[in-house]
């Protein structure tokens, strides 16, 4: 340092950034999953974070079981009618800012459960921002799914729930007690 | 269960309460016994309480809709109970058959209690209603539910969340 002068000391040692982009960093790469897991996709979601996958190396490991300490939710299967409101319940109840992946198609879409019971695709209800295709998703799929929400993360593009993306629900789900 | 088994048992259960049945058949697992639907309380009563028979066990409590099927029986629901003695180390199976006109069976919810939910399911899914159940709700589908989804005339596609909910859906 002494021979080459403080100026130059501070340019090897010291990053200059921006604090948003730090903290944008920061987020992406701590998203702390909720599951949503009601049926099959739940089984590759748990494949997803054991050892094989290893989701812990993209620093989505701890999945919080209280929404109000994740930030990303991943609906894994299929939502009832009667699950509904509680989907939109524990949506609501995760801090912003917050993103969500509909894994597999029948959070997407209902998949083949055009039925009396099934939703018909969690985005009706609660605002997505990635989609996971497959029946179920294999763990890789849901490993790109989550880097995609990084990706957007990164670029500082604004999460689906900021975007007003659709929130309509039923009037009875907002005055039952689920 | 072999048939020789079965008639045994029929001929044994007939001579108690023969006279609450319309009909009884041997079938591929069990002895089949058809009751009068105005004295299936009574029936199953016995066939609990009788220290021969002692069918303590309500295995399950299911209904059947029989909506054209090929064969016709004398309703087209049946209700099903499958019923299991520990001392006989037996296993019997009761039908009672109800019409399509506003079905009611009276209540097995005070003999065996987990018959209080099975009839909660069979009324959700069928709309078979049972006299003196305790709560009589529905236990899988939402409260506010229109129709009973397990009939056979309840169509496959066209009461989902997309017909329900057409204010929110796109
Ligand atoms: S998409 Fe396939 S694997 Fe996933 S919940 Fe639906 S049926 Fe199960």
């Amino acid at each position: 340092m002494t021979s080459r002068g403080p100026a130059a000391y501070l340019q090897d040692t010291v990053l200059t950034t921006r604090v948003g982009s730090v903290l944008r960093w920061a987020r992406k790469n701590s998203l702390w999953p909720m599951p949503f897991g009601t049926a099959c996709c739940a089984i590759e979601l748990m494949a997803t974070m054991a050892s094989r996958f290893d989701l812990a190396r993209f620093g989505s490991e701890v999945l919080r079981f209280s929404p109000r300490q994740s930030d990303l939710m991943i609906v894994a299967g299929r939502v009832s009618i009667k699950m509904m409101p509680v989907l939109i319940q524990i949506w609501e109840q995760m801090p912003e800012p917050k993103w969500s992946i509909a894994m597999g198609a029948c959070a997407s879409c209902g998949g083949v459960f055009d039925t009396y019971t099934l939703i018909q695709g969690v985005d009706r209800f609660i605002p997505v921002d990635v989609y996971v295709p497959g029946c179920p998703p294999r763990p890789e799929q849901l490993i790109d799914g989550i880097l995609k929400v990084q990706k957007f993360i990164e670029e500082g593009k604004q999460e689906a729930s900021a975007r007003g993306a659709p929130r309509q629900r039923p009037l009875w789900a907002t005055t039952r007690q689920v | 269960m072999p048939d020789a088994t079965q008639t045994a048992l029929i001929q044994k259960l007939s001579a108690k309460i023969g006279g609450h049945l319309l009909a009884t058949a041997t079938g591929p697992d069990m002895a089949i016994l058809t009751a009068k639907p105005d004295s299936v309380y009574a029936l199953l009563r016995t066939l609990r309480d009788d220290l021969d028979l002692k069918f303590g066990y309500l295995i399950d409590l299911t209904a059947v809709d029989y909506l054209n099927f090929p064969e016709r029986y004398a309703g087209r629901f049946a209700v099903v109970y499958h019923l299991h003695s520990f001392t006989l180390s037996d296993r019997i199976r009761v039908q009672v058959f109800l019409p399509a006109e506003s079905p009611a069976l009276a209540s097995a919810a005070d003999l065996w209690g987990n018959a209080a939910w099975l009839e909660r399911e069979v009324f959700d899914l069928y709309g078979i209603r049972f006299t003196g159940h305790p709560d009589l709700r529905r236990i899988l589908m939402p409260d506010d539910y229109p129709g009973h989804p397990l009939r056979k005339d309840y169509p496959l596609r066209g009461r989902g969340e997309r017909e329900r909910f057409d204010q929110v859906t796109t």
